[in-house]
């Protein structure tokens, strides 16, 4: 039962006691709704959730605190729902979430409650329509089993009473969707259904008053009912998909605290800080606007901002844009820039920019609706006018007409793509891979050049560790790397996870320089910068170290920071030459760290030193030349690239912004979801291509025995319902492919660079 | 034929009544967790 141990993350705790909390947890904080007699009601999401016994833990441990009077875990969503006596509990309830393994995060989903509330409508009017299209289709089914006279008029009118009002309002999104683009001078796919769904009802009324024969009652709730399936469908796969990528929690607070002169610390929200004002960041906080450290000092992780893969000391007076980390201190910050004037900014306006060059792409399911509508609205006119001249009356050829435009509604047109689209988002879904919007999955299929960005995709992000020279006492080194939140801490501690701690005494760390402990024989060891290591050792260690370990009076040992290549990264490069047209590397990182990378990977075209820009212009030029290009990147400064390309695929780990843009999210760490990804879109774009075929097919057949007149109700209910379950049928085929065989080694092991 | 009378209005019914049954329980938030719903079950005391 227990799928995932609890890894407490030994390392996090490590500011000071009097330090604020981390801003994260303080946004969390004033998310809850507090009642008159000051209950606590808060939502918050945990996306380590993700199995039965993580419920039970999550559930008994948070009952078990002081103040929790319900706690109730959503596992599909991956939330938890509290209700606390009092606003002071909401701390201890985080804190002890974090001792669990399942640190919290803010859930943010204002958007998303208003298209659950769609989706509801939609299944709603679903279960409805099936309810009535069930039971009109008996009472046809028996006036086709021959009810006559008296019998047939009651459940024509039976029917009626049923299909009219029913239609009319689960029908409703078909109505205004086809007003929408009619008043917009388009057509889509909702006008032809509408007028089919209208001039069928009204047709039927007037045929029950009349006491005729043949009523389509049946095909307009048949109709309705199908259609709506593919709408919901498709809905329920974005909403899905959001709310996914939603809960994958944000990376940037929504204030930060400032360091007042009168009141002492106050949180403000980021909108509020001005220019000047003084702002304390907590360990683990990234910077809220662009500023300069005027107190304390730290190291900077930029990787997301620039792409800088090393994380760079950050001293009194070092400029640090919105979005940088702050590892290893805590520090204030005087702010230089607004929010809305900060590098976030910069980088959403240019990601509105680049947006643009995109919304000349159009879904399939619109091209083909354009050039569907217009010939079937002509067909019914011609057939009218056709019949009228042969001598038929006005009433027998307004019957033909209307009969042919319900026999083309585009009924297995509007489930040709939706299907295959949901079912290709269940099969990226089980990959781990979250597909934003139907129209990516299209785009990814014409994509023919890949792009990555460096650091955090085609890397880790997390800096793996190499000893330069002999490491003498492990157990020490371990013991002092785990006291540390530094990143070259961090990775040692990873690296020397065999070895065990051993008891020092008087652990302190010395803010930008290490950390030093005692051992128990009086010896000081040291775990830090170079220089400030070799005071107390034998020797300095290698000059390419950019860290270094030693205890007093014996040789040191320098460390070097190394990129860790993603797994699978060699495999999918390897894949993607092979199959696509270019392999790209555009990063914001240093040459020789690109090239490394570049190198070892077999990407020939590398470019380095790449400011946001200058990535969405190299973009633009490869586009120009007419390459589909997929750029796959995490950072801020990937954003505006992600925006620009044709499509756009980031991990998990990338930036908020980066999240929002990409239009494929991949939660594994394997970089082979990108292949995965592509291979996925193909095959759907293929069942798509057949679908539509399937559609033109069925057209050919049906049109001609509707112009002439043949159409009765019960051709027309097995015709539409008969070329909806082959198109479906078609479809449900991309559920049942293996997975492309993987060549050779799937899990070569992460390597360093 | 007569009998339609009474046959109809109950089949009607019947289907209404369990028409209503499903909004209820999409309202009551009965499918908001079936992941969950499933895991639970296995759970011997309840939560």
């Amino acid at each position: 039962m227990s799928c995932c141990a609890n890894l407490v993350d030994t390392t996090v705790a490590g500011s000071a006691a009097d330090a604020p909390r981390n801003s994260h947890l303080e946004d969390i904080a004033r998310s809850a709704q507090i009642d008159a007699d000051g209950t606590a009601h808060l939502v918050v999401s945990a996306t380590a959730i993700n199995c039965g016994a993580c419920v039970r833990t999550l559930e008994r441990g948070l009952a078990a605190l002081d103040g929790v009077q319900a706690v109730r875990v959503n596992l599909t969503l991956r939330r938890i729902t509290l209700q606390l006596a009092n606003a002071a509990q909401i701390g201890a309830v985080l804190d002890e979430m974090q001792r669990l393994g399942y640190p919290a995060t803010l859930v943010d989903d204002a958007a998303l409650g208003r298209e659950d509330a769609e989706a509801k409508t939609l299944l709603q009017a679903l279960a409805v329509s099936g309810f009535a299209a069930g039971n009109v289709m008996l009472l046809s089914v028996s006036v086709w089993a021959g009810a006559e006279g008296a019998t047939r008029d009651l459940f024509h009118m039976l029917s009626a009473m049923i299909a009219v009002p029913i239609v009319g309002w689960a029908g409703q999104t078909f109505f205004r969707s086809a007003i929408a683009a009619l008043r917009a001078g388009r057509l889509n796919m909702d006008v032809p259904i509408a007028l089919a769904l209208i001039l069928s009802l009204t047709m039927s009324v007037v045929e029950t008053a009349r006491g005729g024969e043949e009523v389509y009652f049946d095909a307009a709730l048949t109709l309705t009912f199908f259609l709506l399936v593919g709408r919901y469908l498709d809905r329920l796969m974005r909403a899905r998909a959001r709310r996914a990528v939603v809960s994958l929690g944000r990376l940037a607070a929504r204030g930060a605290y400032r360091v007042d002169p009168e009141h002492g610390l106050e949180w403000i929200a980021v909108e509020d800080i001005q220019p000047g004002m003084v702002l304390r960041l907590a360990v683990g906080d990234r910077a809220p606007v662009n500023g300069v450290i005027c107190n304390g000092r730290t190291t900077l992780d930029r990787a997301l901002v620039s792409g800088e893969s090393e994380p760079v000391a950050g001293e009194i007076g070092s400029e640090v844009e919105a979005g940088v980390l702050n590892l290893s201190g805590p520090i204030e910050l005087r702010a230089t820039a607004r929010a809305e004037d900060s590098f976030l900014a910069d980088v959403m306006k240019m990601m509105d920019v680049a947006e643009q060059g995109r919304a000349g792409c159009r879904r399939i399911a619109d091209r083909a609706a354009a050039l569907y509508a217009p010939v079937v609205h002509l067909l019914a006119l011609i057939t009218f006018a056709g019949w009228m001249i042969a001598g038929a009356g006005a009433h027998e050829s307004l019957f033909i007409a209307i009969s042919v435009l319900i026999i083309t509604c585009p009924c297995a047109l509007a489930l040709a793509v939706p299907v295959v689209q949901v079912i290709a988002a269940a099969r990226l879904f089980e990959a781990g891979i979250l597909l934003k919007d139907g129209s990516g999955l299209e785009r990814l299929a014409q994509a023919d050049t890949v792009v990555f960005d460096k650091t955090g995709t085609l890397t880790t992000g997390i800096p793996g560790i190499r000893a330069l020279g002999t490491l003498t006492m492990p157990d020490v080194a371990l013991t002092l790397a785990r006291h540390s939140s530094h990143p070259a801490s961090r990775a040692l501690a990873r690296e020397l996870n065999s070895a065990r701690e051993v008891e020092l005494v008087d652990i302190f760390e010395e803010a930008g320089q290490g950390i030093e402990g005692r051992l128990p024989d009086g010896r000081v060891a040291r775990l830090g910068r170079p220089e400030w290591v070799a005071k107390i050792a034998l020797d300095l260690p290698s000059a390419q170290a950019s860290t270094a370990f030693a205890i007093a009076g014996e040789r040191a040992c320098g460390f070097a920071l190394a990129e860790v290549l993603r797994p699978g990264a060699h495999q999918t490069i390897w894949e993607l030459v092979a199959d696509v047209e270019g392999v790209a590397l555009l990063s914001g990182d240093a040459p020789h760290a690109v090239n490394k990378v570049a190198r070892q990977l077999g990407i020939e075209a590398a470019q380095a030193r790449l400011t946001p820009q200058a990535k969405v212009a190299r973009i633009a030029e490869l586009q120009a030349d007419g390459a589909r290009v997929v750029m796959v990147g995490d950072g801020l400064n990937d954003s505006p690239a992600l925006a620009a390309a044709h499509v756009s695929i980031a991990p998990s780990s990338a930036s908020d912004v980066g999240r929002m843009a990409a239009d494929f999210v991949f939660t594994r760490p394997s970089l082979r979801a990108v292949p995965q990804a592509m291979d996925i879109a193909r095959r759907a774009a293929r069942l798509v291509r057949q679908n539509l075929g399937i559609a033109v097919v069925y057209n050919c057949i049906a049109i001609p025995i509707a112009v002439s007149g043949h159409v009765t109700p019960l051709v027309a209910a097995l015709a539409m319902s008969g070329s909806s379950i082959v198109v479906v049928a078609n479809a449900l085929r991309l559920a049942g492919v293996k997975e492309a065989k993987t060549v050779g080694v799937q899990t070569i092991p992460e390597q360093l660079v | 034929m007569s009998v339609l009378i009474f046959l109809i209005p109950i089949a009607l019914f019947l289907g209404g009544l369990g028409i209503v049954a499903f909004l209820w329980s999409l309202g009551a938030g009965q499918f908001d967790d079936l992941t969950g719903a499933a895991e639970r079950i296995l759970e011997d005391e309840p939560l």
